[in-house]
């Protein structure tokens, strides 16, 4: 595209470069700022003294969440909700992608069957009925409580059924021809074929386990069993620091209750800052996918 | 290939919904749904007189409705400004940056916000006292303040992720209508005005219509990780009144009624909405 080298473009361009750039650091600074709260000192840390840097830094605080078994136990529920819920959860969206993907010549309950799925992103029971219905079919208080309620992901489903449909028709026919049945063609050709879809909705379903913490909080009594986020959000936010008591904090001296709730809120966040990158790289086309069509 | 989840479904989803017949009822954990008296429309009269109820109706609306025209204006805006810069590097790196909070939990994003909106420790009171503020300002106990700091840190929380769609929208716009506007001697600031902007308005409509559709869902997770009794009269939505009805003062009947209530409500603006969205703008959902 051309270019005009106009005075007011010159000064346009370099506030444009300017402002985003602020805008850019403002989505980071607190968080990055939390972060330096965490490997600080206690006492520079209540004094106001932290910015976007460590003061007087310390990994005490880490030491502090290590130690604490609950932290622990938590971190290994969330690991555990992750990978169970996301193979239910990508092994289920395939398995109703799949056949609501053919057409209704094909397939002939096809638009009944979306339409059942689809009333249920439309309509809910309630928050109510919903907690019943968890303590009527006898899940609460275990990790199945966490993984079976929402394991149908009905957008991440309609986002994979888009994709398996915009796939050659001659790929399949060709599979059909060769004689194998909708199984084998699901395994051997049509997954093959579809790893950017399945990266983009598995990426979804991890953040999505990792960073649900409301069903922990409703369906699980004992602290033990809390993952991560549910765990946090009644330490973080509940402000209710009842483990950490004035003796601990004068035992241990450096560490103070703002530095300890720095450091899990980075730990929480941690393993999403770890697959960011790899998210970044497949969100985009899953976004569009699923929000602009032609 | 359906069974297993459409198993699940019945029993999760659907399940639920026919659980809505507590609304109805006097509802009792112990004698169950079939075992619990019939009240009729009791639990909807009951709680539609409460002055609280009609508040935090407001609340509600008002909220998620500021909510909808910020966090669609901000990101309009960012996606023009970025699609103007030159440099792949930097617009790539902006981009990392303000697509981040998007994924983290409303649990670690309040627990940031808790911290650095503190009055006594949080750095933006004392930023705000190192340029000359006399008193510190209580962020998240302050009704005035309160759905000011809901409204901005969602935005903030999700403008990023919202410029993708609108960049998206940019991309698509034909390039040969900015080469006949340069022929035409039209300067950047001009092909903005009578070719981008032209050109982005059916998706602005479109996803101004989508919102629509969530005007009750007032964000239950960010309010819930930001509230406090202080607040509740500026801050409190139906979905965490639901909460504290049903889960903290065990009213069963009470709290399906207002959560029957905002289902209905919600079926018939998303409906609505998608309806506009089918009939103008030609979207579908699958």
């Amino acid at each position: 595209m051309v270019q005009q080298k106009s005075a007011a473009r010159t000064l346009f361009t370099a506030f444009n470069y300017t402002f985003l750039g602020a805008l850019a650091l403002l989505c980071i600074a607190p968080l990055v700022h939390i972060f330096a709260v965490s490997f600080s000192a206690s006492s520079a840390a209540t004094a106001g003294l932290v910015g976007l840097w460590p003061v007087e830094f310390t990994t005490k605080s880490y030491g502090f969440v290590m130690e604490n078994d609950l932290f622990l136990r938590a971190m290994l529920v969330s690991i555990q909700r992750v990978a169970l819920g996301v193979t239910i959860g990508i092994g289920l969206c395939v398995l109703i992608a799949y056949p609501l993907s053919k057409e209704v010549k094909d397939f002939r309950f096809r638009t009944a069957y979306v339409w059942v799925f689809v009333f249920t992103m439309l309509f809910h029971g309630g928050l109510i009925p919903s907690y019943i219905v968890v303590k009527e079919t006898g899940i609460m208080n275990t990790i199945w409580a966490l993984v079976l309620p929402g394991a149908v992901n009905v957008f991440n489903c309609i986002l994979l059924l888009n994709f398996f449909r915009a796939l050659p028709k001659e790929l399949l026919e060709a599979s059909f021809i060769d004689g194998a049945g909708h199984s084998s063609t699901l395994w051997r050709v049509v997954l093959p074929v579809s790893t950017p879809a399945l990266a983009t909705i598995t990426l979804f379903a991890v953040v999505g386990h990792w960073n649900q913490w409301f069903d922990g909080l409703i369906y699980i009594n004992d602290p033990k069993r809390l993952p991560l986020q549910s765990y946090l959000q009644t330490i973080i936010v509940q402000k209710d620091f009842s483990e950490l008591t004035a003796e601990d904090l004068a035992n241990v001296g450096i560490v103070s209750d703002r530095t300890v709730k720095a450091a899990q809120i980075f730990l929480g966040s941690l393993p999403i800052l770890l697959v960011y990158p790899f998210l970044q790289k497949y969100f985009m086309s899953g976004i569009v996918m699923g929000s602009v069509k032609e | 290939m359906l069974l297993p989840g459409l198993i699940l479904i019945l029993v999760y989803s659907y399940g639920p919904m026919a659980g809505i017949a507590i609304a109805f009822q006097k509802f009792f954990p112990t004698t169950g749904v079939f075992g619990s008296k019939w009240v009729g429309l009791d639990n909807f009269e009951y709680v539609f007189k409460l002055p609280s109820f009609a508040n935090v109706l407001r609340n509600t609306v008002f909220i998620s409705f500021m909510k909808i025209v910020v966090g669609q204006i901000v990101p309009i805006v960012v996606a023009l400004l970025l699609n103007e810069i030159v440099r792949k590097a930097y617009k790539r790196t902006v981009q990392t940056f303000i697509y981040l909070p998007h994924f983290l939990s409303w649990v670690i994003l309040g627990g940031v916000l808790v911290d650095i909106l503190s009055p006594s420790e949080g750095i933006v009171n004392h930023l705000l006292a190192s340029f000359g503020a006399a008193k510190p300002i209580f962020f998240l106990a302050d009704n005035r303040w309160f759905p000011y700091v809901l409204v901005m840190s969602d935005v903030w929380k999700d403008f990023g992720f919202s410029t993708i769609v609108y960049l998206a929208a940019l991309t698509s716009i034909n390039p040969a209508l900015y080469e006949a506007a340069v022929v035409d001697g039209a300067n950047r600031w001009k092909q903005t005005l009578h070719i981008t902007l032209p050109g982005m308005v059916p998706i602005v409509v479109l996803m101004a219509t989508l919102s629509l559709g969530q005007i009750l869902n007032a964000g239950f997770d960010q309010v819930f990780n930001l509230y406090s009794p202080i607040v509740y009269e500026s801050g409190d939505i139906l979905d965490t009144f639901v909460y504290r009805l049903g889960l903290v003062e065990f009213q069963y009947g009470v709290a399906t009624a207002v959560g029957l209530f905002k289902s209905v409500v919600s079926l018939l603006f998303i409906a609505g909405s998608y309806y506009l969205a089918y009939r103008y703008a030609n979207y579908r959902i699958f």
